[in-house]
């Protein structure tokens, strides 16, 4: 008896794989098509060679790798490093960084106070949390730039007020991206660190205080640890959409100093040069990918620590 | 929540049904705010074609944009008259004969026989204007006929100036002010028609097109280049601001009704572009957008306000405009790489 059941037992098993195949078959598909597809695209044409006006003629070339990060002078064709394009990574990378930390030193209280709330009441909060997504990132773009303008909310009340006499100028600046994009990336560090503290049981706390731990110790040994996984998911989500945001450095930022997002864009559009286009964005795309490798690596050894 | 779902269901089904029951279509994509709704309405009423408009700030990104999603997908654009040539070289225009269109005599003689379109056998004419700057006054009230206010400001309006975000035009306004020639090759003139304009930058506080009337309307900025009928616009909502024709020279431009190559309904473009040269529709536009229009006849038509208006009538010892050049590909890459420069 005991070949035959094995059998049926290998049968179904076989059945029952094939049915889970069925059903990943939608998003295996959707994956194919709509993140591979594009992407073979994007590093086929960074290999091609520029049509006069847009578009890609279908010769292999390396030139737009070359010109990342190098650039060959337009006047004597002396070849040096793009001070162009480093200049706006290394800005995209500093505006990401600062706001991931303003997210991160506003994030991380609100989340500590909602998880803190009564059960019955935090949802109200985490609904208050999510009320900016019902409304079009562009509009609240918008909204920002109507609040820091030179003739805007902020700046007419303080002149009415009398605490200033000319307009304080925030729009169109550095720091005028940093702030849209703290506004909109808020929640995406809230609520990761939210999750984390929810689980968290704060009698941890009063254990540490009973063991006179100081509010710092408590901080730093009991609840920062377990709720790092948080930060690190908040700060993730918050770092990655920064680094590629478009909308924002393009209004709030007046589209004079460019952005990664931006330089793509102007790349595919009146830059006409679609392969370099595609190189930088695969570029952005390998930065990201080896600064969370990089990140994991390092979260992993200090989990191994923890451990030991 | 099953009831929203539902809801929404039935929210797209009756918006897809709703677009199928207007069997005829017309597709343009036009510059941004250039032609007034109740115009296209009207087109709607008297022929039955629904209209569905997308819209560009830029003859550059008319042109990428085309490239991105290929032909098929518009019946007509709107680019100027440098694009107009690239177009047609790029192969992306049709042609019609004077035959297919019943008002093709209404077109100004002056417009007629255009460098970009010789005898109008791609395009007919929609609107003409300048392209150059505008300085509000109650900020500044020094001389204002000088490029000088935009590449070498003075105190008042330093950190004040809004750019079109424009790569031919505003490089080409940039050379006229440095006496540069339009595609220059000379490369000792083009460094310094570069360091010139990174000097400037440093005076600027935007790049924005579709917003240059706003940020001067509202008074973000002090001085910013515009185009004449946007700057009428900005005007009406702003009384201090002045249109300049500076004496180094501006920019004129002759936008034009293109058919695009497989146009997918192409004798509704054919109706589109005749409807357009009815003098009392050419008139509407000019009403709306403040420029000049090409056609015949609009006058009877047209805003009192409009005929005197500073920003149409140059004043008598002003320049001679100039049109945008087309550069060859080779030349058109250098200036793309100074533009680039430029926006680091």
């Amino acid at each position: 008896m005991a070949p035959v059941s094995n059998q049926l037992e290998l049968e179904r098993i076989k059945r029952k794989t094939r049915a889970n195949w069925l059903l990943s078959l939608p998003a295996l598909l959707l994956l194919l098509f709509a993140a591979s597809g594009p992407l073979l695209i994007v590093i086929v044409y960074s290999f091609l060679t520029p049509g006069n006006y847009g578009g890609v003629l279908w010769e292999l070339s390396g030139e737009a790798w070359f010109k990342v990060l190098y650039t060959k002078d337009i006047f004597d064709d002396t070849i040096s490093l793009s001070d162009a394009h480093l200049s706006i990574f290394w800005r995209s990378f500093q505006l990401s960084f600062l706001t991931t930390v303003i997210c991160l030193v506003l994030g991380f209280p609100t989340a500590y106070f909602i998880a803190t709330r009564p059960p019955s009441t935090r949802n109200v909060w985490l609904f208050l949390i999510t009320i900016p997504f019902w409304t079009n990132l562009l509009i609240r773009t918008f909204a920002i730039l109507e609040l820091i303008r030179n003739k805007g909310v902020i700046n007419n009340s303080l002149i009415s007020l009398g605490i200033i006499s000319d307009p304080i100028p925030m729009l169109y600046s550095d720091a005028a991206i940093v702030i849209g994009m703290t506004y909109v990336y808020l929640p995406l560090m809230v609520l990761p660190i939210y999750a984390a503290m929810e689980r968290f049981d704060f009698r941890y706390v009063e254990a540490g205080f009973d063991l006179y731990a100081s509010r710092f110790k408590v901080m730093r040994r009991i609840i920062l640890p377990i709720i790092k996984p948080g930060v690190i998911a908040g700060s993730i989500l918050v770092f990655v959409p920064s680094l590629g945001a478009y909308v924002t450095p393009r209004i709030l930022g007046g589209g004079k100093n460019l952005m990664i997002g931006n330089l793509i864009e102007l790349q595919f559009g009146q830059g006409k040069n679609w392969p370099l286009g595609a190189a930088l964005a695969v570029t952005m795309l390998l930065i990201v990918l080896v600064a969370l490798i990089f990140y994991m690596r390092i979260s992993q050894r200090s989990e191994q620590n923890d451990a030991q | 929540m099953r009831k929203f779902t539902t809801m929404l269901g039935a929210v797209a089904l009756s918006m897809s049904f709703a677009q199928s029951a207007m069997a005829e279509k017309l597709t343009i994509y036009h510059w941004f705010e250039y032609i007034p709704q109740e115009l296209l309405n009207k087109f709607t009423a008297e022929t039955g074609i629904e209209v569905v408009m997308d819209t560009y700030d830029s003859n550059e990104a008319l042109l990428a944009n085309l490239k991105a999603t290929g032909m098929g997908n518009y019946d007509v654009a709107v680019p100027g008259d440098y694009m107009v040539n690239i177009m047609r070289d790029e192969g992306m225009l049709d042609t019609f004969t004077p035959s297919e269109l019943s008002n093709f005599s209404n077109i100004q003689d002056q417009w007629l026989n255009v460098s970009f379109d010789m005898g109008r056998q791609n395009s007919v004419p929609y609107q003409w204007g300048s392209t150059s700057f505008m300085v509000d006054r109650e900020v500044y009230s020094g001389d204002i006929r000088t490029a000088d206010i935009i590449f070498n400001p003075p105190a008042e309006l330093k950190g004040k100036i809004n750019i079109l975000d424009t790569a031919g035009e505003t490089l080409a306004f940039a050379s006229l002010y440095m006496g540069i020639p339009q595609c220059s090759n000379d490369r000792s003139e083009l460094k310094k028609l570069s360091a010139m304009l990174q000097e400037a930058k440093v005076n600027w506080a935007s790049f924005n097109s579709d917003g240059a009337k706003d940020v001067l309307a509202s008074g973000d900025a002090a001085a910013g280049m515009i185009w004449n009928g946007f700057g009428a616009k900005a005007r009406a909502e702003r009384a201090s601001l002045e249109y300049s024709y500076p004496k180094e020279g501006y920019l004129v431009w002759a936008d034009s009704v293109v058919l695009l190559k497989d146009a997918p309904n192409r004798d509704a473009a054919l109706k589109f572009m005749d409807f357009l040269l009815e003098p009392e529709n050419a008139a509407a536009v000019t009403n709306y957008a403040r420029y000049t229009a090409g056609v015949k006849g609009v006058e009877e038509f047209l805003d009192a306000e409009l005929v005197t208006s500073p920003e149409n009538n140059p004043p008598a010892d002003a320049p001679a405009g100039t049109f945008v050049e087309v550069c060859a590909p080779e030349t058109q890459a250098l200036y793309d790489a100074i533009w680039t420069q430029l926006k680091k």
